[in-house]
């Protein structure tokens, strides 16, 4: 089920829109990494969700309520969600116990289960010790936030955002102000936590690492669109455009000529000919030779230009032999202990890069051979010249 | 994952957000309407002199003293700004860059001319030699009181700055002068802009000091024909020419310090200091940071006391009235300070959160007192009281709103301040869990900025209570604050009589100092105590 819905919104002036009609399902439970570069508008994506930034045009759907639609906007305080910002964001003036009672409000909203007086006290009292214990910070209850560090303060700021049972929980950026040995940490603990309490959760992210480790579904954003979305590995395996390839990891792009596999049905039987789907996949030809491809988006039709993507994953190297095939150069070297990236200059002229796994490290130098492993995905067009 | 496509870690999205939020329209609503109350006085001015007809402002004009008193006028602002600003720049960068001993005691002293009215400097000055009169007394007691204005926001700025432009032009060849010219003035020269502002501004609204040494300026002239009474348009004609006058220096300081700012923006990586060795300039450099404050508060300070232990001025000493002072004192400056406050608080509020070409705007409307002088808020508002509320004329109630008037825009700088170190993440925080606007407000905002707004109102009250002119003009009959007590014995020259009170001004005056230098510090790091 579908707990937040966007659907077209927009935000900020004419002239430059800083959300360009932005569309997003969430399903309930799961945890959705949005990721993109520094100003994308991921963080006025997450403050629009919350009602802190208003939105131009488009819907919002929290739960079963339209939270914002045309002229419709609903206070932040009334759409029950949960906030995690960067910088934690605790009440200095409150301890630790006083910053999660917080989030239990005050008034109507802190009556838990319609009980007053004595009785409520002890409700309260009783739902924060249960949250910091949640967070595990039951020692730290009377502390103040000056004297939290930052992965401790990150866990109260959690804590205080889940004390008020919200529909969906948004993230923003709560590990990056972190050292990454914590973070790593800190996140899984997150995730745990999330899934355990059966919670929504909404994490803007630059790291595109962390986005692929953590979420259920991971949406790329750029210039104030989502680009994509899908599971981690749709998203790597099957970037929407080269763009999404390089932004999720490291990408090779080569110029190709698209050759279709025939036509499936065509096997000489009558078939209906000129309506037939296209093949998904195809043939490229490029400097590395002539690989199997498929696809992204298209179809390109025989002869056409195509932009190829390689994952230096893909790209495995030998000791060069006397034997024909595509042969290279290394030119670099960055090693980084479990494994090491190869910078290659391929006999043709273009340069291309080989994740290699420590056994197979060449040094600078070296002629080696190289093939590629898998099927490769096509682009339409040719390259953009770096 | 490592390599070309992964972006730099832990570098924060701007937040781009707070400039493109548009102000709640009940807080846009307070701010304008707490500017239309702060010009009030102006405005009424304006419409006083309007209605007078322009044969009038021409006659006025056209007598011959006028342009006598504008000389004097300019003449002393110009003189005293170029005098401090010759001796608060070295100050600064003694107290900034130099090997110091005691150096924290150094930054007091030079702090200490603060605390003292011109008129009680002058006042200190003349019981030592009572010949004093006219235009270099007046030059020397306005120079040293006001040289913190420069020193103390030029010391803060070289603290914030960097030597290390310094050092680079001096691998390029260039002398250590010359160095400091290229590199460091352009740093300090806006907070050097803004202080001579200030002093000018302050020599232009001075009253008690002139008045002590029998220079004729426009302030005095102004309290002349208004106490002469046979014409006030006179009096209306001339404190519109002072406010013109002050309004240009406003204006002019702007232009130039838009101009330095474009020319020099923020300097980028780690700031280096250079603490410069005396060494042969030790005797000099010690003489300069000595000689202020010793001849600006030291010696009228000095003079006081031995007044005061004179048997005659204990013998005559009329404890009850003084008492009474005291307590006129302290409720209209504390009344002064209430409505500055809160008329700031919406204009502090509305500059601390949102940008824009509007909330620019009142922003500077707020400040747009700093470039009226207290006897033209007094006179102003006595015409307008008289005139439009006569219910209100010569009531405690007119002098606090001109004290609130007079010193909102020292208000609205430490409110804006305050409420700018709130994180605005905190306010997201709070609406996220179900907070009202105003609940927010209250519950967060206000919470974490009451230091600094109390902070504001102390330093209102501290201002207040030394005020004079405007005090003189709108006190209530009968109702004699310690300023006001004071300058009616300096008048008479009945200095023995004068010295309690001056000597109540100065400790009234120095509690709230102690407390805003001190205690008020160590509440607004947000450490717990």
């Amino acid at each position: 089920m579908t707990i937040l819905s966007l659907t077209s919104v927009v935000v900020g002036y004419d002239a430059e829109p800083v959300l360009r009609g932005v569309s997003l399902d969430v399903p309930e439970g799961s945890l959705v990494a949005i990721v993109g570069p520094s100003g994308c508008g991921k963080t006025t994506l997450l403050r629009t969700i919350a009602g802190l930034v208003r939105a131009r045009s488009g819907e919002i759907r929290l739960g079963r309520r339209m939270v914002a639609t045309h002229g419709i906007h609903l206070a932040p305080e009334k759409r029950r969600i949960g906030w995690v910002p960067q910088d934690a964001a605790l009440f200095p003036h409150l301890t630790v116990a006083e910053n999660v009672a917080f989030g239990l409000g005050t008034g109507k909203k802190a009556a838990i289960g319609g009980v007053r007086g004595a009785a409520r006290k002890q409700a309260r009292s009783e739902r924060v010790r249960h949250l910091l214990a949640l967070v595990d910070l039951t020692a730290l209850a009377d502390r103040l936030p000056a004297q939290l560090s930052g992965g401790q303060s990150q866990r109260v700021a959690l804590a205080r955002a889940l004390a008020g049972v919200p529909d969906v929980v948004l993230l923003d950026e709560p590990f990056g102000a972190l050292d990454p040995l914590l973070r790593g940490d800190l996140r899984d603990e997150v995730r745990a936590l999330l899934r355990v309490e059966g919670m929504t959760g909404i994490l803007v992210t630059h790291d595109q690492a962390e986005a692929l480790s953590v979420a259920d579904y991971v949406a790329v954003m750029r210039l104030g669109e989502i680009l994509q979305f899908g599971r981690p590995d749709e998203v790597y395996r099957r970037p929407a455009t080269p763009w999404v390839a390089s932004f999720v990891g490291e990408a090779v792009f080569l110029p190709g000529v698209w050759t279709p596999d025939a036509p499936e049905g065509t096997g000489g039987t009558g078939g209906t000919g000129g309506t037939a789907r296209p093949p998904r996949t195809g043939t490229v030809h490029c400097a590395l030779g002539r690989l199997p491809a498929e696809w992204v988006a298209g179809p390109p039709q025989a002869g056409d230009d195509v932009t190829v993507l390689v994952r230096p994953e893909e790209v495995e190297i030998a000791p060069a032999t006397d034997e024909p095939g595509r042969t290279a150069t290394v030119t670099g070297v960055s090693y980084t202990g479990h494994d090491a990236m190869l910078d290659l200059l391929l006999d043709g002229g273009l340069r291309i890069r080989s994740r290699v796994t420590a056994a197979d490290l060449q040094p600078a130098g070296a002629r080696v051979s190289v093939r590629v492993r898998g099927r490769v995905l096509a682009y339409p067009g040719s390259p953009a010249l770096p | 994952m490592s390599g070309l496509n992964e972006p730099p870690t832990s570098v924060p999205e701007p937040n781009s957000t707070s400039s493109s939020r548009r102000p709640p329209r009940p807080l846009l609503l307070l701010a304008v309407l707490a500017c239309l109350l702060a010009s009030i006085p102006l405005i009424y001015l304006l419409v006083r002199v309007g209605g007078s007809g322009l044969d009038d402002v021409v006659r006025v004009l056209g007598r011959p003293r006028v342009p006598r008193l504008l000389l004097n006028t300019v003449t002393l602002a110009a003189a005293v700004t170029a005098s401090t600003v010759l001796l608060g720049v070295p100050t600064a960068f003694l107290l900034a860059r130099a090997r110091l001993r005691w150096r924290s005691l150094w930054v007091v002293l030079a702090a200490l001319p603060l605390a003292v009215p011109s008129y009680l400097a002058a006042y200190g000055w003349l019981a030592a030699a009572p010949t004093l009169q006219g235009f270099w007394p007046s030059w020397f007691v306005l120079t040293l009181v006001s040289v913190p204005y420069v020193s103390l926001p030029v010391t803060a700025a070289l603290r914030a700055g960097t030597s290390g432009l310094d050092d680079v032009a001096r691998t390029l060849g260039r002398g250590p002068w010359r160095a400091f010219w290229l590199g460091t003035w352009p740093q300090v020269r806006p907070a050097t802009l803004a202080g001579a502002l200030l002093v000018c501004l302050y020599v232009l609204a001075d009253f008690g000091g002139v008045a002590l040494f029998r220079f004729p300026v426009l302030t005095t002239a102004i309290q002349q024909a208004y106490g002469a009474s046979f014409n006030r348009n006179y009096a209306a004609i001339l404190a519109t020419v002072l406010v013109l006058l002050a309004l240009l220096v406003v204006l002019g300081e702007q232009t130039a310090r838009g101009r330095a700012q474009r020319q020099f923006g923020a300097v980028s990586g780690v700031a280096t200091r250079r603490i410069v060795r005396l060494g042969r300039w030790s005797a000099p450099a010690l003489l300069l940071l000595v000689a202020v404050p010793v001849l600006a508060v030291g010696v009228p300070v000095a003079e006081l006391f031995v007044r005061l232990f004179e048997a005659e001025t204990l013998r005559a000493l009329d404890l009850a009235n003084l008492g009474q002072a005291l307590l006129n004192t302290l409720a209209l400056s504390a009344g002064g300070a209430v409505i500055a406050v809160a008329l700031a608080l919406p204009i502090g509020a509305l500059a601390a959160r949102y940008r824009g070409r509007l909330v620019r705007s009142i922003e500077s409307a707020g400040y747009l007192a700093l470039g009226l002088p207290g006897i033209v808020v007094g006179l102003s508002l006595v015409f307008f009281s008289l005139s439009v509320v006569p219910a209100l004329y010569q009531t405690a109630a007119v002098l606090a709103f001109a004290y609130g008037v007079l010193f909102m825009p020292k208000a609205i700088g430490a409110i804006r301040t305050s409420i700018g170190q709130v994180p605005t993440s905190l306010e997201d925080v709070a609406r996220t869990l179900g907070y009202g606007r105003l609940q927010t407000w209250w519950l967060v905002t206000a919470r974490l900025a009451r230091p600094g707004i109390g902070a504001a109102a102390l330093l209102v009250m501290v201002t207040a209570m030394k005020e004079l002119p405007a005090t003189l003009l709108l006190r209530p009959t009968g109702t004699d604050t310690l300023a006001v007590e004071l300058w009616a014995r300096t008048d008479v020259s009945a200095y023995g009589a004068a010295a309690p009170y001056a000597a109540a001004l100065i400790l009234v005056a120095a509690v709230p100092a102690f407390l805003l230098s001190g205690a008020g510090r160590a509440r607004t790091d947000g450490t717990p105590a």
